[in-house]
This record gives structure tokens, C-alpha cells and sequence, in this order.
């Protein structure tokens, strides 16, 4: 196969990829507004019955700050089978779109003779694979509801779409610094720990929007769109779990990612650590994921303000890839 | 832990608590003190300091920084007359050697040291301690079972004792109770983080205080001894002793550079012949962007190259002065600037000035030339010439890139059309003598450094790491197993076994291997048949 086959192969593929994840964002999506719907039903249910239960209770529980939503009802229904379809179905075409966004990343690196992460785009797309496959992992594992899809499929289709137009970079050849095979180990490292402090920070951002909601429900109030999402998401308390489960198995990836750059950048340029503007910006994410994870055992930063912190630190990590690289001109100003 | 309340059972952390402050003694001179120290060794005092650090690293990031781009700064300086200097002052064009940088990482690292000395006393005591004594209450637990069995408890309590020893628990046994724990490893690895973080802070400022950089431009042909006046630029550490140099030197004999189609650079080579102290006979080395010569603890690094046309220079009197003149590139294409300055022509002293271009494209219109790749393909040398003073002798120091001095200058021909030479051509200077464009040769520039701290930093970079993979993935829990025989210790009669766990983090995964132990544990006492439905947590 010619390298010029394999490149359009390439592109082919990542074209189809986000065709696919979008039907997957559809699907999730579906069968979030079927179960909505017919949660809404359940809940007008239950509040008829609520409202011949005593109104002292009801107070109670409103006191209680207990979720005012009920948990999925036994799903049983025909609506409710048709919901779970949608979401299966969204579930297989993620599972196929990652298989062929791995064809489209593996065929650029084959069309170039090297590792698939050499310019921006490459890396982009590298990255959005990285969250993709990080998030089906913890769907298998049952650590994450399916729903949640649909919040993380928007995203990863405008950045995935934004990389294969904005950035889009041909295949070709890396500059001689970029020669060494620390490549390898540096890049991907930071490819699988940056796909999950983008998961985390997409995590920490529905944290946020779940506990405000929560907090509107526990008022008395009904939340307004956006917020009103808020019932599809799962517990705050299992998102705020999940968030730093991520964190934590990204964070020894990135500090590795760190030194092993110092380490090519001492065999590359003479020096391991310079303050080269993206070196800068990586440890700036650095230390503040290191802020999250202390923050999370400091009383009185638990929750809300932890979640801040991921939301901070995942924009830190944008501004390293994206801001450093286009508007700050240094040593890693390569594409 | 001597004693040991239900309270103690559940801290699962030798992490010191949150302290309430003790109401101190009016009278007392170090309460202020002592307040003030452990305000700043408390995990908030660090959150905040860490916040300030990544905050403070931001203006080094988007001002240029003199330690990185020494050029940049000046050129910002032109560009903001008003505000560089007031900028410069609160060194925000050295931000990362400025002091309030400096006070805000060494604050934090007093903090981080603070903490650790008492994090590192607790966890050696809860090292070498039994784990904390069994609670009143085990049902109370986050994970518990009870079942009734009709096994001899004492029989039952080793046999449970030596299962939990082989799943590597450490076990302590009071009576008819165990208690165990695990993981203690979670702590050991967050201190060799926090410890690891404290030795690179050391590796980086021993690299700092006795380090050394410096950098040379080498033609072909021509050596290299590693001696600091041999350098064009140097950066000693603070505390450099020039005695510490490693005595090397090295010969460049050939450049090479291969280039893509669209003029990227592919690979850079240059080919040397070394030797060490010893002087013994030279040894190549391929010298290659991310292969750097190592000789001691000395390394040398590949760091730039551009092109040095040969010339050979006849004055009026006939004498033949040859010379290899280092061209500066001015962009990707090595359209190169060069100055040819020669002093010890008779007569009158003789200059030229003009550029280099590799691969030589001459407008037809206006005769300008430019250069479209960056290897030398169809070389060539257009220069204009001076005749007169050097103004050398001033005894100020001038520069060899340019001409600096022109006031004792006259061009040679009407000064405006320059002349263009293609290798092995030769210009006969209107009133005498030559210049020749001989050939191409190249030069490359070479950064030696040395850095003492270098193997510190990596040894603490790598327990970083582990210390990290350490303190998120093990778990910390604990389990205790009471026996207790309500009927007294008849041989008949009934056993209750109690299972209680707890864990710190990853209650999901504990939930799991509880489940597992108290099965395991269920096999070694086997319920009573009207009991074979045991009450679980879970169950509830």
C-alpha cells in the first residue's frame, strides 16, 4: 500500500469516525430523553400518590436534601426497552467508531513511517481516541452510567471535527529533533493522560452542573435547561468519584510524561527543564492536578471547589496543546 | 499505637489531623511562633501555595525570558520603551530566578518538609505497631458480617490467623480477636513522592550552583579545546570552579545536513574526532541532534549550523591571505549574512560585505539574489568591498559579523552593484588585488554542559513516580475478626464469628474483597445450618 493510499485512508476513516460518534451521541441521547420522559410520568405517578401521604413527611423529606429524584424505574416498560435499545445501539456504534478512529491514527502513522502523533493534528486526534477508549473502559468496568454519553460525545465530535479541519496537517516526515524515540514513550504518555484529564474535566464540569441542579431540586425549585440536564446525569456523588478515579490514573502518566520529556529534552537540547513556554504550561497543569488531589482529602474544599479545580486544570492542559502552540513561540513550536 | 480507642480504629490514615488550636499561654514567647509554623506546615496553607506557584509560573510563559530568548527581550524592550522597564523591575523578564518566585516554591517546600517530618514519624511508629485493637461495635463498620459456628474458637482464630497472614496482612491477635491491616504501602509511597520532590528541588539547585553551559561556534577543520575562554557564550552556575571543566577537546571534520523536498530539515550530523585527558589518539564520534557526546560528566550537543564560504584574498602587493568566513543564516532558506574583514592586507586594510546563498536564484530585473534551500546546491557569494581602516586598533571590542566601524571605509567600484561569485570565481578589485570564492565549507555551533544535580533529579524524578503509583493505586483497609462464645468455651457450644472491614479509598474494590475474605472466612468456620443464611451488610 502506497503512503499515499494509507493517508487518505487515513482521513477516510477519521470522516467515518465522526460520523459514527455523532450517531452515537444521537443514540445516547435517545435513550436519555426516553427514560426523562418516562421518569417524568413515574414522578407525576408518585406525586399523586405523595400528595395522599401526610404533608408533614413530604416536608421531611424536602428537609432531608435527599435526591428528589427517583432512581431509574424498573425498567420493564416497552418505552423503556425501547430506550435501552437506543442506548446499546449508541454504545456499538462508540465501540465502532474507536475501532476506526485507531484505523485512521494507525494508517497516518504507517502513511509517514512513524509514530502517529507528529503535528498537532495527528495529536488531537490521538488525544480524542485517548478519551473515547479511556471512557468506554470505565463503561465496561460499570464505573460510569451509559448516559453520560451523550454529554461526552458532543464535545469529542467538535474536537475531533475542529482537529480534522482547523489543524489538519499533511503526512509527512519529523524534524530532526523530533528524530529520537523517547517520542514514543514521551508523546504517548502525554496522549493517554491528557484523553483522561479532558475526560475529567468534562466529569468535573457534570459534577457541577449535577450538584447545582441537585441543589435548585433540594430548594423547592425546578431547575431550567441548562441545569435541568441535571436530572439525566448520574449521582454527584458517583461523579465526583469518578472524576478522581480518572485523575488519579492519569496523574503518574503525566508526571511521567514530564520526566520523560525532561529527559529527551536533556539528550535534545542540553538542558532537562528550561521553562520553554510549554514546559511551563505543563507544569502549571502539573500542579494544579496536584492542587485537586490534595484539595479532595482538605476539608472545606471537598466537592464544589475540587471540581473547580479539574475544570482549571483540564483548561491549563487546553492552553498548553493549543494556546502555547500557536501564540507562543519556543522550542516545541513544531507544527 | 499503644492505645487504641474505637476513634483510633477508624483513622485509617497516619495523616496528622486537623488540630483544633490549643489555646496558648498569653505569656508565651514562641506561641506566636509556633502558631505561625503550624499554619504553614497545614494542608490549606499548601493547597494555596501551590495555586500561587502555578500562578506565578504564568507571565514567565507569555513575556519573553532572558534566560530563554535573550534577544526577544531586547526586542521587547524597543517595542515597550514605557513599560519594560517598569516590568523589568519586578523581573517579570526573569521569572523563574525572581525572588517572589523564589519566596513562593521555598515556602511551599518548608511547608511540604514540615509536614513531612511528622508524617514520616507517624508512619515509622504505624510500621512497627500492631494494627489498632478491635471496636466495641463491629457491626457499626462500614462492611461487617456475623454468622454462628459450631467450630472450637480457638482452633478457628489460628487457622483465620494464618490465612490472613498469607494474603499478606499484618495481624494481631488479643484473646479471641484479630485485627489486620494492609497497605501500608499507600503512605510509604506518598512520602517517597514528597521525599522525591525535596531531592529534585536539591538536584536542580546543585545543577544550579555548580553547573556549567557554554557555547561554541566550530568550523570544519578547525578544533575545539574545553577550556572556558574557547567558548563564544558561557553560563556558569553560581559556584563554578573553571578548575571543574573536563578537559576534552574535539576536531569537526565534516557537516552534513539532508533537507525534504519543501526544505524541512531531516537530520543534521556532524562527524568529530575526540580525545580525553589522557591526549591519546582521537576517536570518531557522529555527533547527531539527540545523540550528544558524553566525555566525563561533560556533554556536548549538536545545537545549530549554517555555512563558512572559504576565500582567498590577493593584496596589491601579491601576497595570498586565505580565510573561512562564519555566514549567519537569516532564515530557513540559509540565506546567510557574512563579513570578511582583512587586517593584514598591505597597503591599505580591504572589507567586504554581503551574503551567502546555498541554492542561488538571481531576479533577472534587479539582479538581487536569494537563496530557495537550504543546501548548498548552486552556492554562491555576492559581496561589496571596502578599502581603508578597519578602525581595529580603537581598542574597542568589535564584532566579526559586521562592520561596525565604517567612518575609515571606501567601497571599492561605486559601492551600490555588488559582486556576485560562484566557487572557484574571482573578482580583480578595481586598483588591485583579488577576492576569490575558493569553496563551501560549514560550520556547527556545540553546547557543552555540566550538571552535578543531573543524576539527583533523575533518581528523584523516578521516585516520583513510583511514589505516586504507590499512593493511588494501594488501598488501605482493615479487618477484624471476633470470636466469642455466648455459652460459654463448652465444646458444644456455639461460636459467633464477627467480620468487620474498613477501608480509606476504594470502597467499591474493599466492598469486593470483603465479600471474598468473609466467604473465605465462612469456610474455615462453616455457619450453623439454621444459620446458613448469614446477615450481611449488604443484605440489609
Amino acid at each position: 500500500m502506497s503512503d499515499a493510499f494509507l493517508a487518505g485512508l487515513s482521513d477516510d476513516l477519521l470522516f467515518a469516525t465522526v460520523l459514527l460518534y455523532a450517531l452515537a451521541m444521537l443514540g445516547f441521547a435517545g435513550e436519555q430523553a426516553s427514560r426523562r420522559s418516562h421518569r417524568i410520568s413515574e414522578t407525576s405517578l408518585a406525586a399523586a400518590t405523595a400528595r395522599q401521604a401526610t404533608a408533614a413527611r413530604t416536608r421531611v423529606m424536602a428537609g432531608a436534601g435527599g435526591p428528589a429524584v427517583p432512581e431509574p424505574a424498573p425498567l420493564a416498560v416497552p418505552s423503556a426497552q425501547r430506550s435501552s435499545r437506543a442506548g446499546r445501539a449508541g454504545l456499538a456504534l462508540t465501540v465502532l467508531g474507536a475501532v476506526l478512529h485507531l484505523g485512521s491514527v494507525l494508517a497516518r502513522g504507517f502513511a509517514a513511517n512513524r509514530v502517529p502523533w507528529g503535528n498537532m493534528y495527528e495529536f488531537s486526534s490521538a488525544v480524542a481516541l485517548s478519551v473515547v477508549v479511556i471512557f468506554l473502559v470505565l463503561l465496561l468496568g460499570r464505573r460510569v452510567d451509559r448516559g453520560l454519553g451523550a454529554f461526552l460525545m458532543v464535545p469529542v465530535v467538535l474536537y475531533l471535527g475542529l482537529a480534522g479541519t482547523v489543524l489538519y496537517t499533511e503526512a509527512g516526515p519529523l524534524v530532526p529533533a523530533l528524530d529520537s524515540y523517547w517520542i514514543k514513550i514521551h508523546v504517548f504518555a502525554a496522549v493517554l493522560s491528557s484523553g483522561a484529564f479532558l475526560l475529567s474535566g468534562i466529569l468535573a464540569l457534570l459534577y457541577l452542573l449535577r450538584s447545582r441542579h441537585d441543589a435548585q431540586v433540594a430548594a423547592g425549585s425546578s431547575p431550567r435547561f441548562p441545569l435541568s440536564m441535571g436530572s439525566a446525569l448520574p449521582g454527584a456523588a458517583a461523579l465526583d468519584r469518578v472524576t478522581y478515579a480518572v485523575i488519579a490514573f492519569a496523574f503518574p502518566i503525566w508526571t511521567f510524561a514530564i520526566i520523560a520529556g525532561a529527559i529527551w529534552a536533556e539528550s535534545a537540547w542540553g538542558r532537562y527543564w528550561g521553562w520553554d513556554p510549554k514546559e511551563t504550561w505543563s507544569f502549571i497543569t502539573w500542579v494544579l492536578y496536584a492542587g485537586y488531589l490534595h484539595a479532595r482529602a482538605t476539608a472545606g474544599w471537598k466537592g464544589t471547589k475540587s471540581a473547580w479545580i479539574a475544570v482549571a486544570a483540564a483548561g491549563a492542559l487546553i492552553i498548553d496543546y493549543y494556546v502555547v502552540n500557536i501564540f507562543v513561540v519556543g522550542f516545541h513550536s513544531y507544527a | 499505637m499503644t492505645v487504641t480507642s474505637d476513634r483510633d480504629a477508624v483513622r485509617l490514615s497516619t495523616a496528622p489531623e486537623p488540630v483544633a488550636p490549643r489555646p496558648e499561654r498569653r505569656q508565651s514567647l514562641t506561641a506566636p511562633l509556633r502558631r505561625t509554623w503550624r499554619q504553614l506546615t497545614s494542608m490549606r496553607t499548601a493547597l494555596l501555595l501551590l495555586f500561587l506557584l502555578a500562578l506565578a509560573s504564568v507571565p514567565g510563559s507569555f513575556l519573553p525570558q532572558r534566560g530563554l530568548n535573550p534577544v526577544a527581550v531586547q526586542q521587547y524592550f524597543v517595542d515597550h520603551p514605557t513599560l519594560a522597564p517598569l516590568l523589568d523591575r519586578v523581573y517579570a523578564f526573569d521569572v523563574f530566578a525572581a525572588p517572589w518566585f523564589a519566596a513562593v516554591y521555598l515556602l511551599l517546600f518548608v511547608s511540604l518538609v514540615g509536614c513531612l517530618s511528622l508524617r514520616v514519624r507517624l508512619h515509622a511508629k504505624a510500621l512497627v505497631s500492631p494494627p489498632p485493637a478491635v471496636p466495641r461495635v463491629l457491626a457499626r463498620m462500614p462492611e461487617s458480617a456475623r454468622w454462628e459456628s459450631d467450630v472450637a474458637p480457638e482452633q478457628a482464630i489460628e487457622q483465620i490467623r494464618s490465612v490472613l497472614r498469607r494474603g499478606r496482612w499484618r495481624v494481631a491477635r488479643t484473646d479471641l480477636a484479630l485485627s489486620a491491616e494492609k497497605g501500608y504501602l499507600r503512605e510509604t509511597g506518598n512520602l517517597l513522592f514528597h521525599i522525591s520532590l525535596v531531592a529534585l528541588l536539591i538536584g536542580i539547585a546543585l545543577g544550579g550552583l555548580l553547573g556549567f553551559q557554554g557555547t561554541v561556534l566550530v568550523k570544519e577543520g578547525d578544533g575545539f579545546a574545553n577550556t572556558v575562554l574557547a567558548y563564544d557564550d558561557i553560563k556558569p552556575g553560581r559556584r563554578f570552579d573553571a578548575d571543574g571543566l573536563v578537559p576534552f577537546s574535539f576536531v569537526l571534520d565534516d557537516f552534513q545536513g539532508t533537507y525534504a523536498d519543501d526544505g524541512k530539515a531531516l537530520t543534521f550530523l556532524a562527524k568529530l574526532r575526540w580525545s580525553g585527558e589522557d591526549g591519546g589518539e582521537p576517536q570518531p564520534y557522529d555527533l547527531r541532534v539527540n545523540h550528544p557526546l558524553v566525555v566525563g560528566g561533560a556533554k556536548t550537543y549538536l545545537l545549530g549550523h549554517g555555512y563558512a564560504p572559504r576565500v582567498r584574498i590577493v593584496d596589491v602587493e601579491g601576497n595570498v591571505l586565505e580565510q573561512t568566513v562564519a555566514c549567519l543564516p537569516q532564515g530557513p532558506t540559509f540565506l546567510s549574512t557574512c563579513t570578511i574583514k582583512v587586517p593584514d592586507a598591505a597597503g591599505e586594510q580591504l572589507a567586504f560585505e554581503g551574503v551567502f546563498t546555498p541554492t542561488t536564484v538571481q531576479d533577472p530585473e534587479t539582479a538581487l539574489v536569494t537563496s530557495v534551500y537550504p543546501a548548498p546546491d548552486h552556492p554562491a557569494l555576492t559581496v561589496l568591498g571596502y578599502r581603508g581602516d578597519l578602525g581595529l586598533d580603537s581598542g574597542t571590542p568589535a564584532s566579526v559579523y559586521n562592520l561596525e566601524d565604517r567612518s575609515g571605509l571606501v567601497p571599492i567600484g561605486d559601492g551600490k552593484t555588488p559582486q556576485k561569485l560562484l566557487p572557484g570565481q574571482t573578482w580583480d578589485l578595481p586598483g588591485g588585488g583579488s577576492l576569490t570564492f575558493v569553496e563551501t565549507t560549514e560550520w556547527a555551533t556545540f553546547q557543552v554542559t555540566q550538571d552535578p544535580g543531573k543524576q539527583l533529579a533523575l533518581i528523584a524524578g523516578v521516585g516520583m513516580v513510583l511514589g505516586l503509583c504507590l499512593s493511588l493505586f494501594v488501598r488501605r483497609r482493615r479487618l477484624w475478626v471476633r470470636l466469642s462464645t455466648p455459652g460459654g468455651n463448652h465444646p458444644s457450644g456455639r461460636t459467633v464469628v464477627e467480620v468487620a472491614g474498613l477501608a480509606r479509598s476504594g470502597s467499591d474494590a474493599f466492598t469486593a474483597e470483603f465479600a471474598g475474605l468473609s466467604d473465605r472466612l465462612r469456610q474455615l468456620a462453616p455457619p450453623r445450618p439454621a444459620d446458613a443464611a448469614p446477615t450481611t451488610e449488604e443484605d440489609r
